[in-house]
């Protein structure tokens, strides 16, 4: 469904966690296109944003639209062009990792097609051990085989919640080249961080958030403080 | 939506289960332990007459069942939980209640075999004729496997995101479950005596009655649980 405007929109969203709100009335757009650098501090809302914006978790009120789709009446469609990446790896460690592939493949309806593994497996450098249990890898080998999920569907909306964690430098160049060439496709990439240094050659902007609210700064070669400029309306 | 699709989907959790469950066998062999226990701490506490334990059996045998069924509910979950598996589970395109089928069929399969192992324990144990009625036997310990791993597997999603789970999980589901263990135990009662009153169809059909019931019902209601 084409829809005027940006393609991401969120207004007056909201998140209740009992009697917290974490989420104080989020108003942010994104064109497609666009990579966005979301800051703040721990505790401050960026990972329950970007559940929201990946259909997780429902906004306590709000509404939004992302490529043309309501934000919670189509968030089924959504599933469809949405990539996130959370804190944990999210794959199962009693598998191997070209078995963790296959069944990525499987539940998003895909044929799972040996090449295709055998292709991502050799782009997060995790050929050698394709056969081998994920009990056994380290961190930045178990957050690799879960970019090597989303590498599978390159998705068209890209959330990525502290992506920089356990990698080395390769494996943050390596996030920071897999952000820019969905956005340079058309897509969306929001990274939440706080490290911005790690992700200012990538973002096209930066939003910071604070205490459930959003703030905006206006270039990627800010510093953290200085983002927090002013309140996006 | 498409069917072929949503099929590939549940067979592919079904295949991740079972294939992780087969590779440590943890839960497994901790269920089939704790089952062939709870039959051998009832038959000491029954005593030694045979009369008295074969007329408790079937009640026993589906305590049995009950309780070492939920042990491996609480697993299904666990393991999407420990790697922060279950949000790329609810991520991925398609219908969730397959989430829920695929979970479904796979503790079915892993009820299935402890019970396979379970029950002759038990025939052995109490001297029950279980060659009586094989046939009919064997249906009711299937539609009342069919109707306690439905509400099992949807009170585990329920209770999977609260800390206490383990306590959770049977406080909500021994009370769902009174109508589906009169049932099962009158049927399996009868059938083990020789069904000589031909009542045990009657209770088969409650038992029907109640896997239809909450098929449809936790089909229906497992997008609202899951979700956080």
């Amino acid at each position: 469904m084409a829809s005027d405007g940006p393609a991401l929109q969120l207004s007056g969203v909201t998140r209740r966690f009992g009697n917290r709100w974490v989420l104080r009335g989020i108003n942010f757009d994104a064109e497609a296109g666009h990579a966005v650098a979301l800051m703040g501090r721990n505790g401050s809302g960026k990972t329950t944003l970007l559940r929201v914006i990946s259909t997780l978790l429902r906004p306590t009120k709000g509404r939004g639209r992302i490529f043309g789709h309501e934000l919670v009446s189509e968030a089924h469609e959504i599933r469809e062009f949405t990539g996130y990446l959370g804190h944990h790896a999210g794959i199962y460690d009693d598998l191997t990792a070209e078995e963790n592939l296959r069944f990525s493949l499987r539940m998003a309806g895909l044929a799972d097609r040996d090449s295709d593994i055998a292709r991502v497996l050799t782009e997060v450098d995790l050929l050698d051990d394709r056969y081998s249990r994920v009990r056994g890898f380290s961190a930045g080998m178990r957050r690799r085989l879960a970019l090597g999920r989303l590498l599978l569907r390159p998705p068209k909306l890209l959330l990525l919640d502290e992506p920089y964690a356990s990698f080395d430098q390769p494996g943050i160049d390596f996030v920071n080249r897999f952000a820019r060439r969905i956005a340079d496709e058309g897509g969306i990439v929001i990274i939440a961080t706080h490290d911005l240094a790690r992700a200012a050659a990538t973002v096209d902007r930066v939003v910071h958030i604070e205490d459930g609210r959003l703030l905006e700064g206006t270039s990627p070669e800010l510093s953290p403080d200085e983002h927090v400029a002013r309140e996006v309306p | 939506m498409s069917w072929r699709r949503e099929w590939s989907r549940i067979r592919a959790i079904v295949w991740k289960d079972l294939t992780a469950e087969r590779r440590t066998k943890a839960n497994f062999n901790a269920v089939l332990f704790f089952a062939v226990l709870t039959l051998m701490l009832f038959g000491f506490a029954f005593g030694p007459d045979t009369e008295t334990t074969r007329s408790a059996a079937a009640g026993i045998i589906w305590l049995t069942i009950l309780f070492a069924g939920v042990l491996s509910f609480n697993r299904s979950y666990e393991q999407e939980l420990e790697g922060g598996s279950l949000d790329a589970l609810l991520l991925y395109p398609g219908e969730r209640r397959s989430i829920f089928i695929g979970k479904l069929l796979a503790n079915l399969g892993f009820v299935l075999l402890v019970e396979g192992i379970m029950v002759p324990a038990a025939g052995l144990l109490y001297q029950l004729p279980l060659g009586r009625a094989p046939g009919r036997i064997a249906l009711v310990l299937l539609l009342g496997s069919i109707g306690f791993v439905t509400l099992g597997t949807f009170y585990a999603a329920m209770a999977s995101r609260v800390r206490a789970r383990e306590v959770l999980l049977p406080l909500l589901l021994f009370p769902m479950l009174i109508p589906l263990l009169l049932g099962a135990v009158q049927s399996t009662a009868a059938l083990l005596g020789g069904d000589l009153m031909g009542n045990a169809g009657s209770w088969i059909r409650l038992l029907v009655v109640f896997d239809v019931i909450f098929i449809a019902v936790c089909l229906l209601a497992f997008d609202h649980v899951i979700e956080e």
